[in-house]
């Protein structure tokens, strides 16, 4: 490749992380290490009642036998665990009463990232939680959910506030000792949001939770718990910046779905974390657990991600469809850059008659970046009549990144049908001379070849934040132009 | 309008031009032909710009403007059209957006309105019927399953909507029918006018046949060796490349 096209590539994809800034706040941390102490510790500062506490514990027990798992098409430095801190929230002088009285440095935080806390400012149709290292920092237009029967609160609230429903449901979608890291999730999480919708109720407002990793050391374990009742329907959405430290961070977050008959949950990520520099130092390790269960007939649940950041992204949000007629999606952008590597995808368990799965999944890879496509459809034996489509594209831009797609399908059901479809193609130097020659420059070709290639998933998101993720791929990639 | 001199370029190292000269002025149309390997499509990317090809000696003016500095988006934005011998196919980009892009890339440059999307439409439309293509091809991604024909089609539509002072067309009647030949040949000539030039670089009389060059120029070893009428592409055409020359 000649030179004049290495800078090209190199001017676009040399992008400002715009949220790597840093909030100066004093912090309440427990010391680092992980062990009995230091989870009894964290249910302690976070008032737990008893099963809690157990739940964690049990949950450590399990991980200390397990192995991180190292299958997946990712090189990386293994996190020490005992040197990450598993507890650090901003020191508040006293209970909050009223979203007025949030710090205003953290308030200045999420304004900065373009969250307003203020419920006069808000989103169209979106209730905010805002999550600030381990900690839930605000929740907005509560008292409107309430009125419609619906809880939206931070999970720690919720295990005191309602710990029957937690009780009944965490764990259940995703068990604590499911993997490495949800085990270790399990063991010391720490904040995250709750969300339940009662029967027949269509969730009056879109939900939205916020993460931000400020603290340099400690690790990021949120949990989601999202709980769909009969004949109800919600959308969601979650979305994620951190500081740019040097140092790698590490994010394990587990999320739970559950829908009963005829619900309908839409889960929808923009995942912006710090990816590392230009040399791959530092960045977030994106390592998360995202499942949903379909238990009811004919209940949905839709997944839409389009993912960013991270240096290293593991990361498959499934469906498991119990339900007859249930209905399991997965619409996907990774986007990888520099030396960012992703092993992202999503499994389908098929387990209902008439059950249908759809997967759509568009990787980007430019700079050194690793993507990977990995993907489970498994139908079960009595899984009559089911159906699954995937289709993988992957989108490679110049000659030095890779990308793979590795599908696994297992079907053991004879009159079900499974369909996948796969393709590569490649931006080189000529088809970028193709643009220019016809007087289309650098930025405007790769915006629209995005745009173009990620089309179908950006229609999938809620429409607040579909412009907003179209703008977050061009920034991802044309750097300085704005 | 197109004054090169002593133009030396290469590629990956290896020297292709080697010290070519060529003036092409308004109104008038020019032929290139020559064994393969000479630098016929070398000299048409270099005039256009392509990364790949640099140029180590001599100088591309276009009117007042040295080429040589000039990235190929602005060498574009001056004129200059590259119709390509092999039209590339764009994953995920529309036929149609790709030319409106263009066509008010040229509209900025020129300090003009930008074109939205309906009326763009009809204009695109309009200039379709000159090359004979189908409008099904507007919503497919940018020659993604065309024929070679309708590749070529292609190129000269967009030509045609750019209004571009220079077309190059390089071998555009390389694997087209007699009849999609005839057709773009008719286009190509209600698109010439007194203020424009074409270079046609090819291999075969017929397409000049439709239309008539004013020069004829055989190119051997990245260099013009011998210049003519309209009748030395005959002459070529029955004796060869190596009698003639």
């Amino acid at each position: 490749m000649s030179d004049y096209k290495n800078e090209l590539i190199e001017s676009l994809v040399n992008d400002d992380y715009k949220y790597g800034f840093e909030t100066r706040i004093e912090a309440d941390r427990i010391k680092p290490g992980l062990n009995e102490k230091s989870i009894r510790e964290i249910s302690n500062k976070k008032m737990e009642p008893a099963f809690m506490l157990e739940f964690r514990l049990k949950s450590y027990k399990k991980w200390l036998q397990m192995q991180e798992p190292d299958w997946a098409l990712v090189n990386y430095e293994k996190t020490k665990y005992q040197d990450l801190v598993y507890y650090s929230s901003p020191k508040s002088k006293k209970k909050l009463k009223s979203l007025d009285e949030v710090d205003p440095e953290i308030r200045k935080t999420f304004e900065k990232l373009g969250i307003s806390l203020n419920e006069q400012k808000r989103l169209t149709n979106v209730a905010v939680d805002a999550v600030f290292d381990s900690v839930s920092i605000a929740t907005t237009f509560k008292s409107d959910l309430a009125k419609a029967g619906v809880i939206f609160c931070p999970i720690s609230e919720a295990v005191i506030q309602y710990p029957s429903l937690v009780k009944k449901y965490l764990g259940k979608v995703v068990p604590s000792g499911d993997n490495f890291f949800a085990a270790l999730n399990s063991a010391v999480f720490s904040d995250g949001s709750f969300c339940y919708i009662p029967k027949n109720t269509v969730c009056p407002l879109e939900l939205s939770t916020y993460f931000r990793i400020n603290d340099k050391e400690s690790g990021q374990f949120e949990r989601t718990l999202n709980i769909a009742e009969e004949k109800s329907r919600v959308s969601y959405l979650e979305g994620c910046t951190a500081p740019q430290f040097s140092e790698t961070q590490l994010h394990a977050a587990v999320v739970e779905l559950l829908a009963f008959k005829n619900a309908e949950i839409k889960y929808s990520t923009v995942q912006n974390w710090y990816s590392g520099d230009e040399q791959g130092k530092g960045g977030v390790y994106n390592f998360v657990t995202k499942r949903g269960i379909c238990s009811g007939e004919n209940a949905k649940i839709s997944w839409t991600q389009v993912e960013t950041g991270s240096s290293v992204t593991w990361k498959y949000p499934s469906c498991v469809l119990v339900g007859k007629n249930t209905t399991g999606e997965f619409y996907s952008v990774a986007l990888t850059n520099n030396y960012q590597q992703a092993d992202t995808g999503t499994k389908m368990i098929h387990i209902g008659n008439y059950t249908k799965s759809k997967v759509i999944s568009k990787g980007i890879s430019a700079g050194s970046s690793k993507n990977t496509y990995r993907g489970l459809i498994k139908i079960n034996p009595k899984a009559n009549g089911s159906k699954n489509y995937t289709q993988c594209d992957s989108l490679l831009l110049g000659k030095k990144s890779k990308a793979s797609t590795i599908p696994y399908l297992q079907s053991s059901n004879p009159s079900s049908k499974v369909e996948h479809e796969a393709s590569t193609s490649q931006i080189g130097e000529d088809q970028l001379f193709y643009f220019l020659q016809r007087g289309i420059n650098v930025e405007n070709a790769i915006s629209l070849i995005l745009s173009g290639f990620c089309q179908e998933i950006f229609t999938k998101l809620p429409m607040e934040f579909a412009i907003e993720a179209d703008k977050l791929l061009s920034l991802k990639l044309e750097g300085s132009i704005g | 309008m197109l004054r090169i001199k002593n133009l030396h370029s290469k590629i990956d190292g290896i020297e292709i031009l080697k010290g070519l000269n060529l003036e092409i002025n308004p109104g008038e149309i020019h032929a290139i032909m020559g064994p393969n390997g000479s630098g016929k499509s070398t000299l048409a990317k270099t005039i256009a710009g392509h990364p790949a090809y640099q140029i180590t000696d001599g100088s591309i003016h276009y009117g007042e403007k040295l080429l040589n500095v000039l990235d190929p988006d602005e060498r574009s934005h001056l004129g200059i059209f590259l119709a390509f011998q092999y039209p590339l196919e764009i994953p995920g980009v529309t036929n149609e957006d790709f030319i409106r892009f263009a066509y008010n890339a040229k509209m900025k440059f020129e300090g003009k309105e930008e074109v939205d999307p309906i009326n763009f439409l009809k204009l695109l439309l309009e200039k379709m019927q000159l090359v004979g293509m189908n409008q099904k091809f507007l919503a497919r991604n940018v020659n993604e399953g065309f024929s070679g024909g309708e590749k070529k089609k292609n190129e000269i539509l967009q030509m045609a909507l750019l209004n571009s002072s220079l077309g190059i067309l390089d071998e555009t009647d390389s694997g087209l029918d007699i009849d999609a030949l005839k057709v773009i040949s008719i286009a190509l000539n209600k698109i010439f006018n007194q203020d424009k030039s074409f270079l046609l670089i090819t291999h075969y009389n017929r397409i000049l046949e439709y239309i008539k060059p004013d020069f004829v120029h055989v190119m051997v070893n990245g260099k013009i060796v011998k210049t003519g009428g309209a009748d030395l592409a005959l002459d070529l055409e029955k004796k060869g490349y190596e009698e003639v020359i």
